[in-house]
């Protein structure tokens, strides 16, 4: 797996931290998906921060705190800096959404507050789209890492766009990217890793699902045998049959 | 003064935003400080005083995706 800003993920599999039933089954939740990267947020101070904080830092995994529900680069970097004030990381999984139906980015405010946290020491994980354009803007203003979307956030659709994401994958070939947002299925997440991507951010797909453990499980399995199959260098699809099983010295019957 | 606090409108006798925090009950506890949108690091909250009508947020670690 490619290195994102000096550390190698142990997994290729990033787990939100919101909508668990307890606290108890997002725990186990983790356990089951073997994420390496739990992502947090701020929110006005209600009594439970640190009880939380001390839930996540017992899973023993990365931390990445999210600016979301920002529409503005302001108001996502002053988020970043109080992030990275109460979580003690320069991780910033950086979200200035565009518009509120679709929570897609705002490429414009995303590569603003990009400059200006990366100037200021962050290690910006930027959420965007397949957009190849952005993505080189977004690497030249200090981004070491891409966090293009699936499909928007919440939705479940999977791999949106899979022409885009697989062209943004061949344009940028050193750079770490994470699908993030969409996923609804381990399949999609399967074929993320398969296409190249060095891992997924999910939290719908879970929380959402009957059995959430189980569900944890089953994208941790899935993204496990999308990069082993992405090493191993799948065949080339093709349009004609082509026999297996060998035609030489088949009985003349 | 009449201070808003996390959107909520406060009367405090503090001058400052760490005196501000001690006055809430919050002065141990894990949050990050913003004055007028504009952050207030932990250093500096001694320092920062305020004025009537201020805005100042307090944020805490809370579940995300």
């Amino acid at each position: 797996m490619r290195t994102i800003y000096g550390i190698t993920l142990d997994t290729p599999l990033m787990l939100g931290t919101a909508q668990y039933p307890s606290p108890a089954i997002m725990a186990e939740a983790f356990r089951a998906s073997r994420a390496s990267v739990a992502t947090v947020s701020l929110r006005r101070e209600g009594g439970q921060g640190q009880a939380f904080w001390d839930i996540i830092r017992g899973l023993g995994v990365h931390v990445l705190p999210n600016t979301a529900g920002c529409y503005s680069a302001r108001e996502a970097i002053t988020t970043a800096q109080m992030a990275r004030e109460v979580f003690e990381t320069n991780w910033i999984k950086l979200e200035v959404i565009g518009h509120a139906d679709t929570l897609q980015p705002d490429p414009f405010g995303l590569l603003e507050a990009t400059a200006t946290l990366a100037a200021d020491g962050f290690e910006v994980f930027p959420y965007t789209t397949e957009d190849q354009v952005l993505a080189a803007r977004l690497l030249d203003a200090g981004a070491r890492v891409l966090m293009p979307w699936g499909a928007p956030i919440g939705s479940g659709l999977g791999l949106n766009n899979r022409y885009g994401l697989k062209t943004l994958r061949a344009a940028f070939p050193d750079v770490p990217m994470v699908i993030d947002a969409g996923l609804g299925l381990p399949s999609h997440a399967a074929d993320a890793l398969e296409m190249g991507f060095d891992a997924v951010l999910l939290n719908t797909a879970v929380v959402q699902a009957g059995d959430p453990v189980a569900m944890a499980r089953a994208f941790a399995l899935a993204a496990q045998a999308g990069a082993l199959a992405h090493g191993a260098d799948p065949m080339a699809p093709r349009d004609m049959a082509a026999p297996s099983t060998p035609v030489l010295g088949k009985a003349w019957l | 003064m009449r201070i808003e606090v996390n959107g909520e409108a406060h009367e405090v006798t503090s001058t400052t935003v760490a005196a501000a925090l001690t006055e809430l009950g919050l002065a141990d506890a894990r949050v990050a400080t913003a004055l007028n949108g504009t952050f207030v690091p932990k250093a500096a909250r001694d320092d920062t005083r305020l004025a009537p009508g201020d805005r100042l947020e307090v944020l805490a670690p809370m579940q995300g995706g």
